[in-house]
């Protein structure tokens, strides 16, 4: 026992010691920062890392094109280009930012996580009004790339989701697409009644940026900005009818919580992939994966209708970027290559390639034209789209999974839309305020 | 026994100085960083220098006790891992006695089924079950006719497919260790209590029991700071905690409320709560031994 007795004064006098130290002395822990070089190189390897894909021979065959552009134009410049996993992005970039030397000169990243890489002192500000293509990119979508009214980040491609529907089901039980918000549940309801094996509308529990468009078109938001904070509406009565819309259709009746509490989005389109979903919102990035699916030739795509007939709901504005790290040693370098690859030509090569959606108006209006496809997309898109909360606690209310949490709690833990709503904005604010 | 004089402790202590120091850098700095940190808003803002470090004192232990959802995690991380503990316990020294008792051939194959689980690495142990439990195209629905049965959506039954699978990939331990132990006892001990005519259940309590005790209070504290620290498993099996958070063990709760986050200081502070619980845990148990009659 005595040892035991030992042990535990060795603690208590550790953490004594350690607070006195820490709070009198400037004993702290570490901190290192990308602090910016100051050179400005014009030969040797630009580094550029890019996500990866399921799917990325198209997409390594399009960067390789530029690639050799850029080095043909660029005497003594290599560019070396590597693949990064989107699930552990965060990590990447967390060490990235804390060690220049292991970092890229340009990067591709989520426009969601923007916020938090640039408080993190990752990203430098980007210049444009030399960049004659720079004037064409569509407003609300170059927005996703700034912070406080900066430029950080040049859009690459667009994320839009719409309803995807199965035109033989439709066809066979005598059906319209929905044209109004609430003909959603009531419509998937009548699928699943005659036809169980099938989910009315694959809609998972996880699957936040299917629902905010319900939230949005109901007058609801995420947050609003007060003041320079940003306060948590998700608790308010529009926030609410739209959460209680969508919560409805993970239901027994339309898509079993066993089945789709779970899901997030990439799960909620397998579903539709794999046939045994009528319906699901699904992304233009999914329509290449859907047509090689058993799906294929038998669906359609209209926008997510809105609360009245013949309007369209908010849609989220997904979607990546490029931008320069802070830390770059070849900053003129960077500038150009990301103006290269993130420019008119090769972002409808990244099209024909991977079906990524452009951010340029113009491109986006010749493709609609050639691609009747993408139409129901660029009219969600022109109708005007939302975004998360600009902050940097974004990335934080994210991590812990708040909204997720929230659209389960209701639709599978059976706990009361309006307690778990206030919950769910008390963490927000938390959050924001940290 | 011969009494140290002062000249042999210094000796003593030259000799153990190294492995002292070994100790110091390697257990010492990590658990005074993680203390440190534990006291500061550190996030990623601050580990890349773009804000200054604010000293916080003790307010990130204050928030993370004044957290309901702490308490409700911490509760739901005991009970696991008790569960956790006695069924490794009772199926390894189960399948332990039964080694003994069985031909070379079934003992062989028995060991190496129990070396496969034992050699699995967590992360493929848990989808190769994920797999078999499928709701749609898993093996075990197959077998039993439930196809479409969702085993990781209701809490306890997801809950009790991850408990198994955490006592599957860590009975070997415990197994292979009492088996050893069980061997270990010489065969004149076990046969002068045959000859005072001590029936079998007898001897296991009365002689085979108190020898193997080192090794079983060994292998339990192993299994309480296993299976207390559990995170693949979780993570791996019901994606992150469950259904709105409902299967969340604290390292789970720890990695997603901080480490994702970036609120490296909640985080450490959860590190160094868990770590001085483990602490107690462990003390406790070795207290309750020593009133037992047991020395150390």
């Amino acid at each position: 026992m005595r040892v035991a007795k030992r042990v535990a004064a060795v603690a208590a006098g550790l953490a004594v010691t350690v607070l006195a130290t820490a709070g009198l002395s400037g004993c702290a822990p570490v901190q290192s920062g990308p602090a910016a070089t100051g050179t400005d190189q014009q030969t040797g390897q630009l580094r550029v890392w890019l996500f990866d894909e399921v799917n990325r021979g198209p997409k390594e065959a399009v960067v390789k094109e530029a690639v050799t552009e850029f080095q043909n134009a660029h005497q003594g410049v290599t560019v070396d280009v590597q693949y990064i996993q989107v699930q552990s992005r965060a990590e990447r970039f967390k060490a990235a930012f804390s060690d220049p030397k292991s970092a890229p000169d340009v990067a591709e990243f989520g426009n969601t996580d923007l916020a938090g890489y640039v408080s993190g002192g990752g990203f430098a500000e980007l210049d444009l009004s030399s960049w004659a293509e720079a004037k064409d990119l569509l407003p609300t979508v170059a927005d996703t790339g700034k912070v406080d009214g900066k430029t950080y980040g040049v859009p690459w491609y667009v994320g839009i989701r719409a309803l995807y529907y199965r035109t033989d089901v439709f066809t066979e039980l005598g059906l319209k697409p929905p044209t109004k918000l609430d003909e959603i549940a009531p419509l998937a309801r009548q699928i699943r009644a005659a036809k169980p094996d099938l989910l009315g509308i694959s809609a998972g529990g996880k699957y936040t940026y299917a629902a905010m468009p319900f939230v949005w078109a109901n007058g609801g938001d995420i947050a609003r900005e007060d003041g320079g904070k940003y306060v948590s509406t998700i608790d308010s009565t529009e926030s609410k009818a739209g959460l209680r819309q969508y919560t409805e259709l993970i239901s027994d009746d339309i898509c079993p919580p066993a089945q789709c509490a779970g899901n997030g989005g990439d799960a909620s389109v397998e579903a539709f992939r794999a046939g045994k979903a009528a319906m699901v919102i699904g992304g233009d990035f999914n329509r290449k994966s859907v047509d090689a699916s058993t799906a294929a030739g038998k669906y359609a795509v209209v926008p997510v209708p809105g609360t009245t007939a013949g309007s369209i709901a908010p849609a989220f504005a997904g979607g990546n970027l490029l931008g320069v790290m802070k830390g770059s040693e070849r900053k003129t370098l960077a500038n150009q290559f990301l103006q290269l690859l993130g420019g008119k030509q090769y972002q409808r090569k990244m099209f024909d390639a991977m079906g990524n959606m452009p951010t340029f108006g113009d491109v986006q209006n010749d493709l609609a034209k050639a691609n009747p496809v993408v139409e129901p997309f660029i009219k969600t898109l022109n109708a005007g789209t939302k975004f998360v909360p600009v902050t940097p606690n974004w990335a934080k209310i994210d991590a812990q999974a708040v909204l997720p949490t929230l659209l389960q709690e209701v639709a599978a833990a059976g706990n009361d839309l309006d307690t778990a709503a206030k919950k769910a904005a008390d963490a927000m604010n938390a959050a924001f305020s940290s | 026994m011969m009494r140290a004089t002062k000249g042999d402790g210094r000796i003593a202590f030259a000799y153990l100085t190294p492995a002292l120091l070994l100790l110091v850098g390697l257990l010492g700095y990590p658990i005074y960083q993680l203390v440190l940190i534990s006291l500061f808003d550190y996030g990623q803002e601050q580990v890349s220098g773009g804000v200054p470090l604010t000293f916080l004192g003790l307010e990130n232990y204050a928030n993370l006790l004044a957290d309901a959802k702490f308490w409700s995690v911490l509760g739901q991380t005991v009970g696991f891992a008790a569960v956790c503990v006695i069924g490794t316990l009772v199926v390894g020294a189960a399948l332990a006695v039964l080694a003994t008792r069985v031909r070379t051939w079934a003992r062989l194959t028995l060991f190496l089924a129990a070396l496969g689980a034992w050699a699995t690495p967590a992360v493929a142990g848990s989808t190769i079950w994920l797999f078999l439990f499928d709701a749609n195209f898993g093996f075990v629905n197959e077998v039993l006719g439930t196809t479409g049965f969702s085993w990781t959506y209701d809490r306890w039954v997801a809950f009790g497919l991850v408990a198994a699978q955490v006592i599957w990939c860590s009975f070997p331990f415990v197994m292979v260790t009492l088996y050893a132990g069980i061997k270990a006892i010489p065969g004149e001990v076990l046969e002068a209590a045959a000859l005072d005519g001590a029936s079998a259940l007898r001897t296991a309590r009365s002689v085979m029991l108190p020898l193997l005790r080192p090794l079983l209070i060994v292998v339990t504290i192993q299994s309480i700071i296993w299976d207390f620290k559990v995170f693949t498993q979780i993570y791996i099996m019901t994606n992150g905690g469950g259904i709105a958070g409902r299967n969340l063990v604290l390292n789970v709760y720890a990695y997603q409320q901080a480490f994702a986050a970036s609120e490296y200081g909640l985080g450490a502070s959860i590190g160094v709560v868990t770590t001085v619980l483990l602490l107690l845990v462990t003390l406790g148990y070795l207290r309750a031994l020593k009133k037992s009659g047991e020395t150390l």
